[in-house]
């Protein structure tokens, strides 16, 4: 892979964070010598109880990257050890050393392939660059986890934070979450695949799709990793229209691949793209998002809506949710875990609509036993895709715990 | 150092070791939950005569420097002060400075707690002026008692366990200084007025009673009466008044503030339910809710699930914040018994709501007393720094030995109906649920159920609680797994810390027997 130097000279290689307000992250400070070994140097919030560890790992990871001349400086705050080891590893590939190594942490096994139409109610982002969020990310309820690499992260830590979320996604379990990666904007983003696809991640989204051709780039360049290490797994596709220009396309980006599932939509670029103001009741962006909705619907595809900025103001995320729901989007983005539970409920159906909806199904349960062809509900016959709604409607709801 | 050395180790009955003499007194070993039955009378204070005080009542002297000479102040003697005041206290080091002025050495400060404020502590120990403290030491103070550098050891008490140690005579208290946010000429004080309010004063009502003599500080002198009252003029020597007796910044926070953290929140909200799927939350019941921002966001979650099953609680247990006083303002709860007040809507409220009462750590927590409440409240919400595998839980040090928190009334907390123990199940890096905690302030027997992110365990024995809540969804899991889990996500179990051998601080229990050591960390 190419290395993107950032953020010093290319003699002194610096990843991550340290500082009173940091937690749970580590920096390292790596310096290249000629000779006379490593000279390694910590200091770590948790000495007193792994000290020891972090020394071994330390040399561990230096030794698997062949780095054997070095003065190397740690400040711990308290970091997990997958978080120390893609530390490592990007300061030391940043001060131009250990190219063409990875250094990967033991793999938790693997959960079983997430089904192509699964639910994606939600799904809760958590910034690429912030591993202390990521180890409890999954507790809280999500759909789906997204570790973004794209606008969360400062350019200046894109190497670092791949390595970190590709680390992540071997170490840290996300137990039935899906588990998402927003890579960055193509061509970028390409590079994100290297190290990404290895691990299996259940779903890429992929920023800022205009053409078509982003997303069959990004498509070919996972199925060639794909078929480097061996992985039967699906990895789906999620591309994310955020500029007038996506929205015109859409159609043509909702079939732009097999493995897409579902279309989304990123309001606050959209928005900034026409000049408009977003507003809480999102009048300016009612024509994207339907078009987005219809074209994901028109290619068999979820249509998921964006993200509900004001992590405060839960009545508003609620109305927002209820109102998305009701234009046929399947879910939405979540900026805080806060947020997981209201947008459950507000795509959850109603107890009207489930009633409705069962006495359809057992309409046409009846109709079946009995052979009929037609579907009927009292006096009013009852059309082939309102079965086909009302038993995906039961689904879901048992999906969501709100049948047995 | 002349006292350790002659000191032996015994073992207790949980396998701690514990010194046998601290600070030149013997100590009995913790037997056990109630298993400590002393014999004998209650200290009391000297007989005093009215005839020795002035008839028109006025007791006020000029300085807290004269007043300390006017009651006697000699090298060695024991001086209290009160903590509600918390952070903002200044009393408490004006009259340790006060008594650096008359020249007294090698005395005992006896705090309900200390605050890192106070921290300036430390040169009047350097000074030889503080010989030691006896009450919760943290910041500065705990690193200062922890490193070895204090003359005579430390001695942390729970706030029932302070009361317990007065009354039976283990501590005499020699002089005890009152800081008082109103108080009058003669020595009648109140914490719910002036302008450093602070809610209740029960902390100093045995000090009041039980000291050779007592000292009133005020900032706002009024004329006789000062109505209300908690401390009672006839046990008080001297009232001195000063321009201010502390930081009201600091006295109360404006509002205290809910927690923010989602793990916490989640920490929280699995509290709630369980009080609900238990069956805890009825009509009628009661609980305590610290100030935490665990504690605070339990209430939050708590509420609207008695709104939404019909009940009230009878009597909720502050420490009071906003949160307690707007369940009782919407009819949650009938009353709350409050030991100390956290925020400015809990100073308005037990100022002005008679259903907001003022309790003292005798009503609420004294081992000597014919019962006490503590007993009595069905469910409390706690934290502690560590919990092991047997449900013991440690709550005064860090897992590397150092002092980080006071016992306050934790360790009387525990005798509640059903004992929740809120913690995350690491910090940092560092495993909260542990095989065996460092310092053991709370016996296993009496935590109940310890909530984490990760899920919530509960005391084996207590088969009635894991009958209770068995149908709900509640991710109830055994301790051991959680640990098993945090140990894997912790890269392995912490290294245990390397400690002297030195004892630099006692843990006593509710009944004065000495349940753990603090070490010296080297």
């Amino acid at each position: 892979m190419s290395n993107v130097f950032i953020n010093g000279t290319d003699t002194v290689g610096v990843a991550g964070h340290c500082g009173p307000d940091v937690r749970s992250d580590l920096q390292v400070r790596i310096e290249p010598r000629e000779r006379d070994g490593l000279q390694i140097k910590i200091e770590s919030r948790v000495d007193a109880y792994y000290g020891d560890s972090i020394r071994r790992q330390t040399e561990e990871v230096l030794e698997a990257l062949a780095v054997r001349h070095a003065s190397v400086e740690i400040h711990d705050e308290g970091a997990l050890p997958f978080v120390i080891a893609a530390r490592i590893e990007a300061a030391a590939r940043h001060a131009g050393l250990g190219e063409g190594t990875r250094v990967l942490p033991p793999q938790l096994p693997l959960r079983e392939p997430r089904a192509r139409d699964r639910m994606r109610r939600s799904r809760l982002y958590v910034p690429g660059s912030e591993p202390k969020y990521f180890i409890n990310a999954a507790l809280h309820g999500s759909d789906g986890i997204i570790l973004d690499l794209e606008d969360s992260v400062h350019v200046s830590e894109k190497e670092a934070a791949r390595l970190l979320v590709r680390n992540a996604l071997r170490a840290v379990d996300f137990f039935e979450c899906e588990r998402m990666v927003r890579i960055n904007q193509v061509p970028l983003g390409l590079q994100d695949l290297e190290e990404i696809v290895p691990e299996c991640p259940d779903l890429i989204l992929i920023p800022k799709v205009e053409e078509p051709q982003q997303v069959i780039a990004v498509d070919e360049r996972i199925g060639k990793i794909k078929a480097d290490y061996g992985i039967n797994r699906p990895v789906w596709l999620m591309p994310i229209l955020e500029s007038a220009l996506g929205i015109e396309n859409a159609f043509a980006i909702a079939r732009a691949g097999e493995q897409i599932v579902a279309l989304t939509v990123g309001l606050e670029d959209y928005t900034a793209d026409l000049g408009v103001a977003k507003t809480p009741t999102g009048s300016e962006t009612l024509y994207a998002r339907q078009r987005v909705v219809n074209a994901a619907r028109a290619a068999g595809l979820q249509a998921i809506d964006s993200v509900f900025g004001d992590v405060a103001e839960m009545e508003g995320l609620r109305a927002w949710g209820v109102g998305s729901r009701a234009l046929g989007f399947e879910g939405m983005g979540c900026v805080h875990p806060a947020q997981i539970a209201v947008i459950h409920e507000a795509f959850a159906p109603s107890a009207a609509e489930l009633e409705k909806a069962h006495r359809i199904v057992a309409a046409y349960n009846e109709a079946q036993a009995k052979g009929f062809g037609v579907v009927s509900l009292g006096s009013k016959m009852i059309d082939a895709p309102v079965v086909q709604r009302a038993l995906k409607l039961t689904a879901r709801a048992r999906e969501m715990g709100l049948l047995s | 150092m002349a006292i350790l050395e002659k000191t032996e180790l015994l073992t207790n009955a949980v396998g701690r070791i514990v010194p046998e003499i601290v600070n030149g007194r013997s100590q009995v070993p913790y037997m056990g939950v109630g298993k400590c039955q002393p014999i004998g009378r209650k200290a009391a204070p000297p007989v005093r005569t009215a005839a020795d005080y002035p008839a028109n009542g006025d007791k006020r002297v000029a300085s807290l420097e004269i007043a300390l000479r006017k009651c006697g102040l000699r090298d060695g003697m024991v001086i209290s002060s009160h903590h509600h005041l918390r952070d903002g206290d200044r009393v408490a080091l004006m009259a340790l400075e006060a008594a650096s002025l008359v020249g007294a050495k090698n005395l005992m400060w006896f705090p309900s707690a200390s605050f890192p404020s106070q921290k300036s502590a430390i040169a009047l120990m350097e000074a030889g002026v503080i010989d030691h403290i006896e009450g919760s030491m943290n910041g500065p103070l705990g690193d200062y008692c922890t490193q070895g550098k204090m003359r005579g050891i430390g001695v942390l008490r729970s706030h029932g366990g302070r009361w317990q140690a007065i009354q039976d005579g283990e501590v005499h208290i020699d002089i005890a200084v009152i800081a008082a946010p109103t108080a009058d000429p003669f020595g009648n004080c109140d914490g719910s007025h002036g302008k450093s309010a602070c809610g209740s004063l029960g902390f100093a009502l045995a000090d009041s009673i039980y000291a050779d003599r007592v000292i009133v500080v005020t900032d706002n002198l009024v004329p006789f009466p000062c109505i209300p009252w908690q401390i009672q003029g006839n046990n008080v020597d001297c009232v001195v008044e000063v321009d201010s007796i502390g930081d009201p910044a600091k006295i109360v926070s404006g509002t205290t503030q809910i927690t923010r953290s989602p793990d916490r929140l989640r920490i929280a909200e699995f509290i709630a339910r369980f009080l609900r799927d238990a069956g805890i939350m009825r009509d009628g019941f009661s609980f305590q809710a610290g100030s935490g921002g665990i504690a605070l966001a339990f209430v939050s979650y708590l509420k609207p699930m008695m709104k939404k099953a019909g009940v009230k609680a009878r009597f909720v247990r502050g420490g009071s914040t906003k949160y307690l006083v707007e369940l009782l303002e919407e009819g949650f709860t009938d009353y709350i018994l409050d030991g100390q007040t956290f925020d400015l809507d809990g100073v308005r409220s037990i100022a002005s709501n008679p259903r907001h009462i003022a309790t003292s750590p005798f009503t609420s927590y004294n081992y000597h007393g014919k019962g006490n409440f503590a007993s009595m409240v069905d469910a409390v919400v706690l934290g502690a720094t560590e919990v092991d595998i047997n449900f013991n839980a440690n709550v005064v040090t860090h897992s590397d030995g150092r002092l980080l928190h006071g016992i306050g009334g934790w360790q009387n907390c525990l005798s509640s109906g059903c004992t929740i123990l809120a913690v995350p199940s690491f910090r940092d890096r560092i495993p909260v649920i542990v095989d065996q905690v460092t310092t053991l302030c709370g016996p296993g027997e009496l935590v109940d159920v310890v909530a984490t992110e990760r899920g919530i365990a509960i005391n084996p024995r207590r088969q009635d609680l894991i009958e209770a809540v068995k149908g709900s969804n509640l991710p109830i899991r055994p301790i051991e797994d959680i640990k098993k889990e945090v140990e894997r996500i912790c890269g392995g179990k912490p290294r245990l810390p390397r400690r002297g051998d030195t004892p630099v601080a006692i843990v006593k229990w509710v009944d004065g027997t000495v349940i753990d050591t603090v070490w010296q960390v080297p």
